[in-house]
């Protein structure tokens, strides 16, 4: 059993969680949802297993690096993130609503990087502008914040659909507070924007002792400054404007917009290098 | 700043502006907004390509909005220019009474205001409230920077803070983003970029700029001793190295191998491994030093060395004459066909007094095989092989140290603003009879629960301890 396949299985296992977490979200039962919370830690330990064998692998290929350096490889760390904060979250404020909310993006996450034609699981070798301990820095950092910023763009979702004009359903009434949701939204965000803002440090660092200059413009340079730019600009209308609610829900999914673009969108727009090579 | 000029209104209300997270906000989604554009329209590419991507309308119309540069253009340094003003006048604006709050002597707490929190917790205790100041005292001292005790009508209470310059996170934040724009500017201005290839064994003085493409001369000089390309299995590069030496007035100083990632940097110059190629030996300095030719014996099968050079004629061996090289030929055409490349031509002089013109393509050494009746087949031994030249980026940059100092102030800046707050907590003791009621109660500047924690650990904290 190889690294790639059991990470197959943690792409079902986050899909079964999921399923488990809206399941016990529609039907209003603690049963199926107490068992979504054990599928997501078990996804969570075989994520973590499937990534420590891929680093295992790589130096049985003879190329020796941490499993961090591709489109697929980050994506496995993204979905871990995902599924580990929320987890945290869920802990810390005992309800499991917002699971339905946060799951399905870690599962859409490995999904893509498991099924997706266009990307390739195999192990690669290190081009030698990627060998760079500032690399891992930059990439684990990067993804930790998206991963807030993942779990920010569910909750104001569940804030947008709770607090919509025609009123609640009886599914969203189960929604914990709209003040919660606010509070639970800035909280990501902080955390999403203290490791954006390192993660685009670590990579200013990391191109500077590859390339000789911390910051060219290059449009996913550009786009995650602009992303950052998003998210600042959601922290001063909330701290000094007073926005709540409904608008900072609007900036946040807008912000989650811009982070998916910095992600995917950038290799459609013309004249780009792929990931990480430059 | 407040007071300058002679239309005081104006300047106010343009201060007032100047100050205002309006402002803040506005700009942060422009320098959004149209960031986006220069991602959409390549940078810095060649006329040519951009007319034939947006015809001659939208070309004219992008070249005098400056789209083709637009990071650098007048307006979005402008955008730039302006928020780091609008963060300058806000700290001056905020900053001068935050301070007076932050460095205070013996920071102000009233009793009453306590009293009206909506997180507090209590408990009574047996015994008089005297018994347990002391105690209490230096319970809240372990915990708090900052503690008081006051004589209450009824008892006593102590106020404890911590966290007061925790207040100061967001205008670190906020210097954070103005060492960073100072250190671009600084390295704009002061800092160049540019490249230079280097062949192996060959020294460089001078590079070329990456804008403009004007020259860089150096205070010392690089010299490339050897190039090196190595690559995995699959064929992607492993790994590139130049062995670089510098050299001051023709001593060499410093010596180091460079690789991707593993720049070498000297006198606050920078040189960063970029990129390599392949150019054809250098055969005129071979000649010059000697180029080495063979001479088979066609009759003995016996194959014979000599270095040669340029008009010196040579004996050959078995008593057959003498040849001497007599130029190189950048090209030869063979018939007038094909194109040899490179050829070397000799005379060949032979005993009985005949010369021969031979003429040796380098590239094929079995050519001379061809002439008729020849004693000897003549061949330019040693293929001179082709050369490695390093590529190398060459950088001075002395706005990094302040960009770097503004990427931790902002990593600490952000850290003390979102997770630390100022706390303040009174615990307030009221006698009653033989009972004694013990309150504690906080509050913070932000982050409500962790106050609460706060709260909840020092009621339980000095509950514990009067039992104990
Ligand atoms: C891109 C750069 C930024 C600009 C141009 C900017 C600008 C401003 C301005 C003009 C103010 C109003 C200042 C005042 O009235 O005291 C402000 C306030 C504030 N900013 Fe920023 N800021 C930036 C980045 C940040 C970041 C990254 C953070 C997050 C840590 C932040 C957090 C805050 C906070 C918390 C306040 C409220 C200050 C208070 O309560 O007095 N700012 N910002």
């Amino acid at each position: 059993m190889n690294s790639s396949s059991i990470l197959s299985i943690v792409t079902f296992v986050y899909g079964l969680s999921a399923l488990l977490y809206i399941i016990c979200l529609i039907f209003r039962k603690d049963a199926p949802g107490r068992a979504a919370t054990w599928t997501a830690i078990l996804g969570v330990a075989g994520n973590i297993l499937g990534v420590g064998l891929r680093w295992v692998e790589s130096y049985q290929l003879g190329y020796g690096h941490a499993p961090l350096s591709n489109l697929y490889e980050s994506l496995v760390f993204f979905a871990w993130a995902i599924v580990t904060i929320y987890l945290f979250v869920e802990r810390r404020y005992k309800n499991r609503v917002i699971g339905a909310f946060t799951m399905p993006l870690a599962f859409l996450a490995m999904a893509y990087a498991s099924l997706s034609p266009n990307i390739s699981d195999r192990i690669q070798p290190l081009i030698p502008a990627l060998k760079s301990n500032w690399l891992i820095a930059h990439v684990i950092t990067c993804f930790l914040g998206y991963a807030g910023f993942a779990i920010a763009f569910g909750i104001s979702l569940m804030y947008v659909v709770r607090e919509r004009p025609g009123g609640q359903g009886p599914v969203s009434s189960r929604f914990p507070e709209p003040a919660t949701l606010d509070d639970l939204t800035h909280k990501m965000v902080q955390f999403g924007f203290l490791f954006l803002s390192i993660g685009i440090i670590t990579g200013a660092v990391w191109a500077n002792s590859a390339w000789g200059r911390y910051w060219g413009w290059d449009p996913k340079e550009t786009w995650s400054l602009i992303t950052w730019f998003v998210y600042a600009t959601l922290l001063h209308a909330r701290l000094m404007r007073g926005w709540r609610g409904r608008k900072i829900a609007y900036i946040s999914i807008l912000g989650f917009m811009a982070v998916l673009f910095t992600y995917f969108g950038v290799n459609l727009l013309p004249g780009l290098h792929s990931y990480g090579a430059q | 700043m407040k007071t300058e000029g002679d239309a005081p209104r104006a300047s106010s209300r343009f201060w007032r502006l100047l100050i205002s997270i309006r402002l803040t906000v506005f700009l942060l989604l422009s320098l959004a907004a149209t960031s986006i554009i220069g991602t959409l329209v390549p940078q810095n590419a060649s006329p040519q390509d951009y007319v034939r991507a947006y015809g001659e309308f939208l070309y004219r119309l992008f070249y005098v909005l400056d789209v083709f540069d637009m990071y650098h253009s007048w307006w979005f340094q402008t955008l730039l220019v302006l928020l780091t003003a609008n963060i300058v006048a806000c700290s001056i604006d905020r900053l001068s009474s935050l301070w007076e709050t932050v460095f205070v002597k013996t920071p102000g707490f009233r009793l009453s205001a306590f009293r009206k929190l909506k997180d507090r917790e209590s408990f009574s205790v047996q015994g008089s409230a005297d018994a347990l100041e002391a105690r209490y005292a230096a319970a809240a001292a372990r915990r708090f920077t900052y503690t008081r005790t006051e004589k209450t009508g009824e008892g006593f209470c102590i106020f404890a803070e911590k966290g007061r310059w925790t207040r100061l996170g967001v205008y670190i934040v906020h210097f954070s983003v103005v060492f960073l724009l100072m250190g671009g500017l600084i390295g704009s201005i002061f800092g160049f970029d540019g490249f230079v290839n280097i062949p192996e064994g060959e020294t460089v003085q001078a590079v070329r700029l990456r804008s403009g493409g004007g020259e860089q001369p150096l205070e010392f000089a690089i010299r490339c001793d050897d190039f090196q390309v190595s690559f995995y299995e699959t064929g992607a590069p492993k790994e590139y190295r130049s062995s670089l030496v510098i050299l001051e007035e023709g001593e060499e100083v410093l010596q180091k191998d460079i690789i991707v990632n593993d720049p070498l940097r000297y006198r606050g110059i920078n040189i960063f491994q970029s990129s390599y190629g392949k150019i054809p030996g250098d055969l005129k300095a071979t000649l010059e030093k000697g180029i080495s030719l063979s001479f088979t014996s066609r009759a003995s099968g016996m194959v014979y060395r000599e270095t040669a050079l340029v008009g010196k004629p040579v004996a050959l061996p078995e008593g057959g004459g003498t040849f001497t090289v007599k130029e190189l030929l950048p090209s030869y055409r063979f018939m007038g066909q094909q194109d040899l490349g490179e050829t070397l031509v000799g005379s060949l002089a032979s005993p009985d007094g005949g010369t021969t013109e031979v003429k040796l393509p380098i590239r094929f050494s079995r050519f001379d095989k061809m002439r008729k009746d020849a004693r000897f087949v003549i061949a330019v031994d040693e293929v001179v092989e082709e050369r490695y030249y390093t590529g190398l980026q060459v950088t001075s940059d002395p706005g990094v140290p302040l960009v770097y100092a503004g990427f931790v102030l902002m990593i600490l800046g952000c850290i003390v603003t979102f997770f630390m707050s100022h706390q303040r907590l009174c615990i307030d003791v009221v006698g009653r009879g033989r009972k004694t009621m013990v309150t504690v109660s906080g509050a913070a500047n932000k982050n409500r629960a962790g106050i609460q924690a706060t709260v909840r650990q020092m009621s339980r904290r000095l509950n514990a301890l009067d039992r104990g």
